[in-house]
Protein backbone atom coordinates (compact mmCIF):
# COMPACT_ATOMS: atom_id res chain seq x y z
CA UNK A 1 0.00 0.00 0.00
CA UNK A 2 2.57 2.31 0.98
CA UNK A 3 4.98 1.77 -2.33
CA UNK A 4 1.52 1.94 -4.36
CA UNK A 5 1.63 5.63 -2.71
CA UNK A 6 4.36 6.43 -3.30
CA UNK A 7 4.67 5.49 -6.33
CA UNK A 8 1.17 7.52 -7.30
CA UNK A 9 1.44 11.21 -8.83
CA UNK A 10 -2.48 11.64 -8.34
CA UNK A 11 -2.33 10.80 -4.29
CA UNK A 12 -1.52 14.11 -3.35
CA UNK A 13 -3.78 16.22 -5.62
CA UNK A 14 -6.51 14.17 -4.70
CA UNK A 15 -6.44 14.05 -1.06
CA UNK A 16 -6.11 18.05 -0.90
CA UNK A 17 -8.80 18.17 -3.30
CA UNK A 18 -11.20 16.03 -1.36
CA UNK A 19 -10.00 17.78 2.16
CA UNK A 20 -10.64 21.06 0.91
CA UNK A 21 -14.19 19.83 0.20
CA UNK A 22 -14.97 18.45 3.40
CA UNK A 23 -14.05 22.04 4.71
CA UNK A 24 -16.58 23.66 2.50
CA UNK A 25 -18.87 21.65 3.13
CA UNK A 26 -18.66 22.10 6.99
CA UNK A 27 -18.12 25.80 6.88
CA UNK A 28 -21.47 25.19 4.91
CA UNK A 29 -23.10 23.62 7.76
CA UNK A 30 -21.99 25.49 11.16
CA UNK A 31 -21.12 28.96 9.23
CA UNK A 32 -18.32 29.66 11.56
CA UNK A 33 -15.31 31.42 11.04
CA UNK A 34 -13.10 28.57 13.18
CA UNK A 35 -14.50 26.06 9.86
CA UNK A 36 -11.86 27.46 7.62
CA UNK A 37 -12.11 25.43 4.31
CA UNK A 38 -8.65 25.92 3.90
CA UNK A 39 -7.39 25.31 7.66
CA UNK A 40 -9.60 22.00 7.74
CA UNK A 41 -8.29 20.83 4.70
CA UNK A 42 -4.60 21.32 5.90
CA UNK A 43 -5.61 19.85 9.16
CA UNK A 44 -7.26 16.97 7.00
CA UNK A 45 -3.99 16.33 4.95
CA UNK A 46 -1.96 16.14 8.15
CA UNK A 47 -3.83 13.75 10.14
CA UNK A 48 -3.90 11.35 7.30
CA UNK A 49 0.09 11.72 6.79
CA UNK A 50 0.62 11.18 10.56
CA UNK A 51 -1.74 8.75 10.72
CA UNK A 52 -0.76 6.22 7.80
CA UNK A 53 2.71 7.20 8.52
CA UNK A 54 3.42 9.19 4.73
CA UNK A 55 6.04 11.41 4.68
CA UNK A 56 5.65 14.66 2.78
CA UNK A 57 7.71 14.09 0.06
CA UNK A 58 5.47 10.97 -1.01
CA UNK A 59 2.67 13.38 -0.28
CA UNK A 60 4.14 16.20 -2.22
CA UNK A 61 4.72 13.98 -5.63
CA UNK A 62 1.04 14.77 -6.22
CA UNK A 63 0.89 18.07 -4.05
CA UNK A 64 3.71 19.89 -6.08
CA UNK A 65 0.82 19.82 -9.14
CA UNK A 66 -1.52 21.93 -7.02
CA UNK A 67 1.83 24.79 -5.83
CA UNK A 68 2.95 24.80 -9.64
CA UNK A 69 -0.69 26.75 -10.19
CA UNK A 70 0.20 29.41 -7.28
CA UNK A 71 2.31 31.68 -9.90
CA UNK A 72 -0.27 31.92 -13.07
CA UNK A 73 -2.66 32.53 -9.99
CA UNK A 74 -0.88 35.55 -8.18
CA UNK A 75 -0.30 36.51 -12.26
CA UNK A 76 -3.90 36.24 -12.73
CA UNK A 77 -4.99 38.73 -9.63
CA UNK A 78 -3.95 41.53 -12.47
CA UNK A 79 -7.10 41.11 -13.43
CA UNK A 80 -9.55 41.94 -11.28
CA UNK A 81 -7.03 44.90 -9.84
CA UNK A 82 -7.95 46.24 -13.85
CA UNK A 83 -11.39 45.89 -13.14
CA UNK A 84 -11.04 48.33 -9.70
CA UNK A 85 -8.60 50.65 -11.56
CA UNK A 86 -10.68 53.66 -11.25
CA UNK A 87 -11.52 52.97 -7.66
CA UNK A 88 -7.71 52.51 -6.94
CA UNK A 89 -7.09 55.65 -9.16
CA UNK A 90 -9.84 57.45 -6.82
CA UNK A 91 -8.69 56.25 -3.74
CA UNK A 92 -4.90 56.67 -3.86
CA UNK A 93 -4.29 58.28 -1.18
CA UNK A 94 -6.51 55.99 1.24
CA UNK A 95 -4.63 52.87 -0.42
CA UNK A 96 -0.79 54.37 -0.12
CA UNK A 97 -1.30 55.44 3.72
CA UNK A 98 -3.26 52.26 4.48
CA UNK A 99 -0.49 49.84 3.35
CA UNK A 100 2.91 51.91 4.37
CA UNK A 101 1.00 52.22 7.95
CA UNK A 102 0.23 48.72 7.65
CA UNK A 103 3.69 47.57 7.00
CA UNK A 104 5.32 49.89 9.27
CA UNK A 105 3.17 48.54 11.95
CA UNK A 106 4.41 45.24 11.22
CA UNK A 107 7.67 45.99 11.82
CA UNK A 108 7.64 47.80 14.57
CA UNK A 109 5.17 45.33 16.23
CA UNK A 110 7.73 42.43 15.62
CA UNK A 111 10.51 44.67 17.20
CA UNK A 112 8.61 45.19 20.55
CA UNK A 113 7.53 42.21 20.52
CA UNK A 114 11.38 40.96 20.20
CA UNK A 115 12.87 43.02 22.73
CA UNK A 116 9.83 42.23 25.09
CA UNK A 117 10.65 38.49 24.66
CA UNK A 118 14.47 39.09 24.87
CA UNK A 119 14.61 37.50 21.11
CA UNK A 120 18.18 36.61 19.46
CA UNK A 121 19.05 39.15 16.75
CA UNK A 122 18.35 36.18 14.19
CA UNK A 123 15.35 34.91 15.28
CA UNK A 124 14.14 39.17 15.53
CA UNK A 125 15.31 39.26 12.02
CA UNK A 126 13.45 36.12 10.78
CA UNK A 127 10.16 37.23 11.78
CA UNK A 128 10.65 40.68 10.44
CA UNK A 129 9.06 39.57 6.73
CA UNK A 130 6.34 37.34 8.30
CA UNK A 131 3.35 39.53 6.56
CA UNK A 132 4.24 39.49 3.34
CA UNK A 133 4.58 37.00 0.55
CA UNK A 134 6.53 33.58 0.64
CA UNK A 135 8.48 34.49 -2.33
CA UNK A 136 9.52 37.77 -0.68
CA UNK A 137 9.73 37.02 2.43
CA UNK A 138 12.09 33.88 1.87
CA UNK A 139 14.91 36.48 0.17
CA UNK A 140 14.15 39.01 3.09
CA UNK A 141 15.00 36.88 5.59
CA UNK A 142 18.12 35.24 3.70
CA UNK A 143 19.37 38.39 2.93
CA UNK A 144 19.06 39.47 6.75
CA UNK A 145 20.59 36.47 7.82
CA UNK A 146 17.55 34.86 9.42
CA UNK A 147 16.46 31.18 9.26
CA UNK A 148 14.50 31.02 6.08
CA UNK A 149 12.73 27.56 7.40
CA UNK A 150 11.45 29.45 10.22
CA UNK A 151 10.42 32.76 8.47
CA UNK A 152 8.41 30.32 5.59
CA UNK A 153 6.76 28.40 8.58
CA UNK A 154 5.34 31.67 9.86
CA UNK A 155 4.46 33.41 6.77
CA UNK A 156 1.97 29.98 6.08
CA UNK A 157 1.03 30.79 9.70
CA UNK A 158 0.05 34.16 9.32
CA UNK A 159 -1.64 33.91 6.28
CA UNK A 160 -4.17 31.00 7.42
CA UNK A 161 -4.58 32.87 10.70
CA UNK A 162 -5.41 35.92 8.92
CA UNK A 163 -7.68 34.29 6.42
CA UNK A 164 -9.37 32.58 9.58
CA UNK A 165 -9.92 35.61 11.77
CA UNK A 166 -10.33 38.50 9.04
CA UNK A 167 -14.16 38.09 10.14
CA UNK A 168 -13.78 38.81 13.61
CA UNK A 169 -10.94 41.54 13.08
CA UNK A 170 -12.75 43.28 11.01
CA UNK A 171 -16.01 43.51 13.35
CA UNK A 172 -13.38 44.52 16.21
CA UNK A 173 -11.89 46.75 14.42
CA UNK A 174 -15.78 47.96 12.58
CA UNK A 175 -13.95 48.09 9.29
CA UNK A 176 -16.96 48.42 6.80
CA UNK A 177 -15.32 49.91 3.68
CA UNK A 178 -14.52 47.57 1.33
CA UNK A 179 -11.40 48.96 0.35
CA UNK A 180 -10.19 49.00 3.69
CA UNK A 181 -11.03 45.36 4.30
CA UNK A 182 -9.11 44.23 1.32
CA UNK A 183 -5.87 45.75 2.24
CA UNK A 184 -6.20 45.09 5.81
CA UNK A 185 -5.86 41.20 4.32
CA UNK A 186 -3.42 41.55 2.06
CA UNK A 187 -1.03 43.99 4.34
CA UNK A 188 -1.20 41.56 6.99
CA UNK A 189 -1.83 37.63 5.42
CA UNK A 190 -0.62 37.98 1.85
CA UNK A 191 -2.03 35.52 -0.64
CA UNK A 192 -3.85 33.76 1.51
CA UNK A 193 -5.31 36.49 3.08
CA UNK A 194 -6.22 37.70 -0.64
CA UNK A 195 -7.91 34.19 -1.25
CA UNK A 196 -10.19 35.30 1.73
CA UNK A 197 -10.48 39.03 0.32
CA UNK A 198 -11.73 37.71 -3.30
CA UNK A 199 -14.60 35.31 -1.08
CA UNK A 200 -15.74 39.14 0.03
CA UNK A 201 -15.80 40.36 -3.29
CA UNK A 202 -14.17 41.59 -6.31
CA UNK A 203 -13.12 45.57 -4.98
CA UNK A 204 -11.99 43.50 -1.80
CA UNK A 205 -9.85 41.31 -3.79
CA UNK A 206 -8.61 43.54 -6.14
CA UNK A 207 -7.48 45.64 -2.93
CA UNK A 208 -5.91 42.69 -1.73
CA UNK A 209 -3.73 41.78 -4.76
CA UNK A 210 -2.68 45.39 -4.85
CA UNK A 211 -1.28 45.08 -1.15
CA UNK A 212 0.19 41.64 -1.57
CA UNK A 213 2.90 43.11 -4.32
CA UNK A 214 2.91 47.05 -2.88
CA UNK A 215 3.79 45.70 0.73
CA UNK A 216 6.31 43.43 -0.19
CA UNK A 217 8.17 45.42 -2.05
CA UNK A 218 8.18 48.28 0.81
CA UNK A 219 9.53 45.45 3.09
CA UNK A 220 12.35 44.74 1.10
CA UNK A 221 13.07 48.11 0.77
CA UNK A 222 12.69 49.31 5.22
CA UNK A 223 13.00 45.75 6.87
CA UNK A 224 17.30 46.45 6.90
CA UNK A 225 16.32 49.46 8.47
CA UNK A 226 14.58 47.70 11.22
CA UNK A 227 16.84 44.89 11.02
CA UNK A 228 19.92 47.39 11.89
CA UNK A 229 18.09 48.18 15.51
CA UNK A 230 18.81 44.75 16.89
CA UNK B 1 -10.01 26.95 -27.60
CA UNK B 2 -11.01 30.27 -26.14
CA UNK B 3 -9.77 29.31 -22.31
CA UNK B 4 -6.89 27.27 -23.64
CA UNK B 5 -5.23 30.32 -24.71
CA UNK B 6 -5.79 32.71 -21.96
CA UNK B 7 -4.87 30.06 -19.63
CA UNK B 8 -1.55 30.10 -21.92
CA UNK B 9 -1.36 33.82 -21.71
CA UNK B 10 -1.32 33.89 -18.16
CA UNK B 11 1.52 31.12 -18.61
CA UNK B 12 3.32 33.74 -20.84
CA UNK B 13 3.50 36.44 -18.01
CA UNK B 14 4.34 33.78 -15.38
CA UNK B 15 6.91 32.98 -17.52
CA UNK B 16 7.72 36.65 -18.60
CA UNK B 17 7.94 36.76 -14.51
CA UNK B 18 10.49 34.03 -14.05
CA UNK B 19 12.88 35.70 -16.58
CA UNK B 20 12.91 39.52 -14.74
CA UNK B 21 13.35 36.91 -11.31
CA UNK B 22 16.39 35.90 -12.93
CA UNK B 23 17.86 39.32 -14.19
CA UNK B 24 16.92 41.61 -11.64
CA UNK B 25 18.94 40.81 -8.29
CA UNK B 26 16.16 41.47 -5.37
CA UNK B 27 13.96 38.79 -3.39
CA UNK B 28 10.93 39.46 -5.87
CA UNK B 29 8.80 36.14 -6.97
CA UNK B 30 8.10 35.34 -10.46
CA UNK B 31 4.55 35.74 -9.89
CA UNK B 32 4.88 39.62 -8.57
CA UNK B 33 6.38 40.64 -12.00
CA UNK B 34 4.22 38.77 -14.15
CA UNK B 35 0.80 40.53 -11.75
CA UNK B 36 2.32 44.02 -12.55
CA UNK B 37 3.44 43.59 -15.98
CA UNK B 38 0.07 42.37 -17.03
CA UNK B 39 -1.51 45.17 -14.93
CA UNK B 40 0.57 47.22 -17.34
CA UNK B 41 -0.14 44.98 -20.76
CA UNK B 42 -3.88 45.72 -19.48
CA UNK B 43 -3.76 49.20 -18.87
CA UNK B 44 -1.64 49.73 -22.58
CA UNK B 45 -3.95 47.67 -24.23
CA UNK B 46 -1.42 45.50 -25.22
CA UNK B 47 -3.41 42.70 -23.80
CA UNK B 48 -7.59 42.95 -23.68
CA UNK B 49 -9.36 42.26 -21.02
CA UNK B 50 -10.94 38.63 -22.72
CA UNK B 51 -7.87 37.25 -23.53
CA UNK B 52 -7.41 36.79 -19.92
CA UNK B 53 -10.34 36.76 -17.83
CA UNK B 54 -12.06 33.66 -17.93
CA UNK B 55 -9.40 31.34 -17.18
CA UNK B 56 -7.76 34.34 -14.89
CA UNK B 57 -11.16 34.44 -12.77
CA UNK B 58 -10.65 30.55 -12.56
CA UNK B 59 -7.13 30.39 -10.95
CA UNK B 60 -8.31 32.78 -8.66
CA UNK B 61 -11.09 30.84 -7.40
CA UNK B 62 -9.80 27.72 -7.16
CA UNK B 63 -6.31 29.69 -5.02
CA UNK B 64 -7.01 28.88 -1.23
CA UNK B 65 -6.54 25.18 -2.56
CA UNK B 66 -3.06 25.99 -3.89
CA UNK B 67 -1.87 26.94 -0.48
CA UNK B 68 -2.18 23.26 0.95
CA UNK B 69 0.81 21.42 0.22
CA UNK B 70 2.68 24.26 1.53
CA UNK B 71 1.06 24.50 5.17
CA UNK B 72 1.01 20.96 5.53
CA UNK B 73 5.24 21.25 4.60
CA UNK B 74 4.88 22.56 8.01
CA UNK B 75 4.62 18.98 9.70
CA UNK B 76 8.52 19.39 8.27
CA UNK B 77 9.28 22.50 10.18
CA UNK B 78 7.93 21.47 13.43
CA UNK B 79 11.67 20.27 14.98
CA UNK B 80 13.17 23.74 13.68
CA UNK B 81 9.99 25.75 15.70
CA UNK B 82 9.51 23.43 18.56
CA UNK B 83 12.48 25.06 20.69
CA UNK B 84 10.68 28.92 19.71
CA UNK B 85 7.27 28.10 18.95
CA UNK B 86 5.42 30.15 22.30
CA UNK B 87 7.18 33.23 21.30
CA UNK B 88 6.72 33.07 17.33
CA UNK B 89 3.24 31.82 18.01
CA UNK B 90 2.88 35.25 19.88
CA UNK B 91 4.78 37.48 17.64
CA UNK B 92 2.32 35.89 14.76
CA UNK B 93 -0.94 36.20 16.38
CA UNK B 94 0.24 39.99 18.05
CA UNK B 95 1.30 41.11 14.61
CA UNK B 96 -1.71 39.77 12.07
CA UNK B 97 -4.25 41.32 14.32
CA UNK B 98 -2.02 44.98 14.55
CA UNK B 99 -1.48 44.82 10.89
CA UNK B 100 -4.73 44.13 9.89
CA UNK B 101 -6.64 46.76 12.47
CA UNK B 102 -3.67 49.41 11.53
CA UNK B 103 -4.38 49.18 7.70
CA UNK B 104 -7.81 48.79 7.61
CA UNK B 105 -8.28 51.59 10.54
CA UNK B 106 -5.83 54.09 8.52
CA UNK B 107 -7.55 53.82 5.23
CA UNK B 108 -11.19 53.94 6.07
CA UNK B 109 -10.39 56.95 7.88
CA UNK B 110 -8.37 58.52 4.75
CA UNK B 111 -11.60 57.54 2.42
CA UNK B 112 -14.21 58.60 4.80
CA UNK B 113 -12.38 61.81 5.43
CA UNK B 114 -11.65 62.49 1.94
CA UNK B 115 -15.33 61.90 1.09
CA UNK B 116 -16.55 64.08 3.55
CA UNK B 117 -14.28 67.20 2.20
CA UNK B 118 -15.57 66.20 -0.88
CA UNK B 119 -19.00 66.77 0.47
CA UNK B 120 -18.30 69.57 1.53
CA UNK B 121 -17.52 71.85 -1.11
Amino acid sequence: MKDFLTNSVFFGAVISLVAYEIGTLLKKKFKLAIFNPLLIAVICVMAVLILFHIDYDTYNEGGQYISYLLTPATVSLAVPLYRQIELLKNNIKAVAAGILSGVLASMVGVYILARAFHLNSQLYVTLLPKSITTAIGMGVSEELGGVVTITVAVIVITGVLGNVISDLVCKLFRLEEPVAKGLALGTAAHAIGTAKAMELGEIEGAMSSLAIAVAGLLTVVTSSVFASLM
Amino acid sequence: MKHVRQFCMILLFSFIGEFFRMVIPLPVPASVYGLVLLLAALLTGIVKLDQVEGAADFLIEIMPVMFIPAAVGLLNAWDVLRPVVVPVVVVTVVTTVLVMGVTGQVTQRVIRWERKRKEGK
